[in-house]
């Protein structure tokens, strides 16, 4: 009868674990993705509605494509993710972040870009999206080299 | 090249605490090439997570396109003077580091 429970509670906790775990798995199919439409499908975005809430900013033109700081933030209310795509790069999409309570949904880092491109920033509330893009003319690339 | 040491900082502003942290890493996207003309592998930071006393309020997916040793900033609602900050990472080859400092 013990041991039952055991067993039972067991299947149990690892029935619970595994939402979790895939939650903060690395999204394989998304970041291998070749284009923006495949990455962002892969992250369950159907649409994005533009937002001047959805704010990026980044250089007009980055000499060095290896390092072109991006400061990304949401003042949609209730934002709980961004994502940035960086729409012409071999692999479109950056970074995902979650944030949960305690976190103000904003990020700042450092990306390379291989060619003058746009760079999406989403913003996930309540399920749905809220998008901005933003050109970066770039000189020198840095995905190769 | 191994990953290196990471650097933090957390400092207390207007109603938001700000985190910057630095982490050593090649951060390979696969594509560049070795004096020799070999493909270096890829190798970059794949998750990153930043912790408050304890509780995850950050988890980030990064992909190759984030800068060779990456710098990162993130703020924090609030906070208080010696909040304890924790910042780790893992990257596609099972390494991982992590670093810890109290909020100034």
């Amino acid at each position: 009868m013990n041991r039952l429970r055991r067993t039972l509670l067991a299947a149990l906790a690892l029935g619970l674990a595994r939402p979790l775990a895939a939650l903060a798995a690395w999204n394989k199919d998304a970041f291998g993705a070749k284009t923006p439409g495949d990455a962002l499908k892969s992250l369950g975005v159907a649409g994005a509605t533009p937002s001047k809430e959805v704010v990026i900013d980044a250089p007009e033109i980055a000499e060095n494509g290896a390092v072109v700081p991006i400061e990304v933030s949401s003042a949609v209310p209730g934002t709980t993710a961004l994502i940035v795509v960086i729409e012409k790069n071999p692999f479109p999409l950056a970074s995902r972040f979650d944030f949960r309570d305690g976190a103000l949904p904003y990020a700042k880092l450092n990306v390379k870009m291989g060619e003058t491109s746009d760079i999406r920033v989403l913003a996930e509330a309540a399920g749905k999206y809220y998008s901005a893009t933003k050109e970066v003319k770039v000189t020198i690339g840095g995905c190769g080299g | 090249m191994a990953a290196g040491p990471m650097k933090m900082r957390a400092l207390l502003g207007q109603g938001y605490t700000d985190i910057r942290v630095l982490m050593n890493h090649p951060m390979e996207t696969g594509q560049r090439k070795d004096p020799d003309g070999k493909l270096v592998p890829m190798h970059f930071i794949q998750n990153l997570t930043v912790k408050v006393n304890g509780r995850t309020v950050v988890d980030a997916q990064i992909s190759q396109a984030v800068s060779r040793n990456p710098v990162f900033s993130f703020r924090l609602k609030g906070g208080a003077k010696g909040d304890k900050i924790e910042v780790s990472w893992l990257d596609n080859q099972g390494e991982s580091n992590s670093t810890e400092a109290a909020v100034a």
